[in-house]
């Protein structure tokens, strides 16, 4: 079939819309002037007031320490969770690994409003402990469902063959079982913590008035007036995106050929 | 044997147990007492009073709480149709592309996806802005005489919602039309079927779990997605989801902010249901 022109003009349209407000921000970035609708000269200004700014870098580190523990505990949990629950399929194991998928199938505000009461009643002091247990609970369905499809596709018999030659459980699954769930492993923390480090809704509901992060912070200064700063902010988080997704391209472009000559030895 | 398959039973519920207790105390447990809350009343000053009532669900049938709940309704209806209109199209091309196009398309998608979406609604912000962007580059080309004044707005609020919400639709299309035989497709056209008459009669069934999945996606995130509203609509768009937290910060009303979340929560379960029952699957398509 003849490829048609059309589809590609009307992707590259759409994707050419979605990216004005960004490239907007980008270059807004790097105005002099406070009023971003005027042009006043390239300027580097308002990244040295991100710079020095201490609200923000708290909030960074903050961001940064909530979705690295959020992390752990989730690839914990959801590793372990979808490992066990792959053993034998039970009933009661079905029931809770749809319970355990609620939190991404309900709305994130009901999530916020419930863990907020649940936080109250439990009398758990808001702060970093509360945003680690309800960031947690929105990570795991992301790993173990991440986790579960590389198990189902995993060959069974390698592990039976391990426990027949007489390897320990432990043995068996950091020799066998882990390394072939660590892709999923892998794709389940990038979500996960792409996922902690951009929650805004659960967050401002979990928080105490101590804890601030990143995105709440850049919340509660976006609702009380816009500054050339957060432009600056935004350029940054953008860039270490982009590298970030850049080098998980590189490293997937040299993982393939070095599987083939590894597979063969 | 029998002593190797009680070691073995074990240590599975040694795995589980984690993943068991948290999802019964942060999870299970959550979740019934927000229902149990919601038939309690608040307490005089602070916190909850443990007395049964069904005021608050008697409250939400005030006119005020309804016409939240219509418009909220309304608003994540308009978003996902729209969503729809643009996102199915982008997705299906998408799969029909060449191997290094479709990559390429889906770095694309994933920069935004991957960068917070409070800062990608914030470049709309510097768009909508009296004076701002679009209102220059209309003004320059003499179409529009003054500011439009666009931010703050009901189409404000609704071109925010469209880009969030946009990739969930992109990729769970992208996903479903991605394992289509498109030798159906030119079977049907060999049997001189038009290339619409062959979308319609074999493209589009097929792609259709991709496009509820992506319904399901951006149906049930639009309703809570207060802070779109709250940014680009000011305080003119009042949606179930800034009530919620209205009740919770500044009522200091848990008891009628869980009557309203239980509503909710009850609206999208019956919308997933119905997703159900028209796929016949669990699995979301594009998510997992």
């Amino acid at each position: 079939m003849k490829q048609k022109k059309w589809p590609f003009v009307y992707v590259g349209l759409v994707t050419a819309v979605t990216y004005i407000p960004i490239l907007l921000t980008v270059v807004y970035s790097f105005n002099e002037s406070k009023i971003s609708s005027v042009w006043g000269g390239f300027s580097l200004k308002w990244y040295g007031e991100l710079f020095r700014d201490r609200d923000l870098r708290e909030a960074l580190v903050n961001s940064l320490i909530l979705a690295g523990l959020t992390c752990l505990c989730a690839v914990v949990i959801g590793t372990m969770g979808a490992v066990g629950m792959h053993r034998k399929k039970t009933r009661l194991g079905d029931a809770m690994a749809t319970a355990s998928m609620l939190p991404i199938m309900i709305p994130e505000i009901i999530l916020g409003m419930v863990f907020l009461s649940v936080f109250s009643l439990m009398d758990l002091p808001f702060g970093m402990l509360t945003l680690v247990i309800a960031h947690t609970a929105f990570s795991i369905p992301y790993v173990y469902s991440m986790v579960s499809t590389r198990l189902v596709g995993m060959d069974r018999s390698l592990e039976e063959a391990a426990l027949d030659l007489g390897a320990p459980p432990f043995r068996v699954f950091w020799d066998v079982t882990f390394p072939a769930i660590l892709p999923g492993i892998l794709s389940g923390v990038m979500l996960a913590f792409a996922m902690s480090f951009d929650d805004v809704v659960i967050s401002i509901f979990v928080t105490g008035p101590a804890v601030n992060t990143l995105p709440v912070k850049i919340y509660t200064k976006l609702k009380t007036g816009v500054t050339p700063e957060i432009n600056a902010l935004a350029t940054v988080i953008l860039a270490v995106t982009v590298l970030l997704l850049a080098l998980s391209a590189v490293i997937g472009r040299w993982r393939h050929p070095a599987e083939r000559p590894g597979a063969d030895r | 044997m029998k002593l190797q398959g009680g070691k073995k039973d074990r240590s599975r519920w040694l795995l589980l147990a984690p993943m068991y207790v948290f999802t019964v105390l942060f999870v299970i447990g959550p979740i019934l007492y927000m229902f149990l809350l919601s038939f309690l009343q608040r307490a005089e000053v602070w916190g909850v009073d443990f007395s049964f009532t069904l005021d608050n669900y008697k409250r939400i049938l005030e006119p005020l709480y309804l016409k939240t709940f219509k418009e909220s309704f309304q608003l994540a209806f308009l978003s996902t149709a729209l969503v729809i209109l643009i996102g199915y199209p982008y997705g299906y091309f998408m799969a029909r592309m060449s191997a290094a196009w479709k990559k390429r398309m889906m770095l694309l998608i994933m920069v935004p996806f991957w960068t917070s979406a409070l800062i990608r609604l914030y470049g709309w912000i510097i768009v909508f802005r009296s004076n701002g962007t679009l209102d220059q580059v209309l003004m320059g080309l003499h179409i529009t005489g003054g500011p439009l004044k666009l931010l703050y707005t009901y189409p404000a609020v609704v071109v925010g919602m469209i880009y969030a919400l946009l990739p969930f639709m992109i990729l769970a299309v992208y996903s479903s039309a991605e394992k289509l035989d498109w030798s159906l497709v030119e079977a049907s056209r060999d049997l001189g079927a038009s290339s619409w008459k062959a979308f319609w009669t074999v493209s589009f069934p097929l792609t259709l779990p991709g496009l509820l999945s992506g319904v399901v996606l951006t149906f049930i995130p639009s309703m809570g997605l207060f802070f779109v509203a709250d940014l680009l609509g000011g305080n003119k768009i009042v949606l179930v989801g800034s009530v919620i937290q209205e009740q919770l910060t500044k009522g200091r009303n848990q008891p009628f902010a869980a009557a309203l979340s239980a509503v909710l929560m009850i609206l999208t379960t019956l919308m997933i249901r119905l997703y159900r029952s028209v796929t016949g699957t669990n699995k979301l398509e594009g998510l997992m």
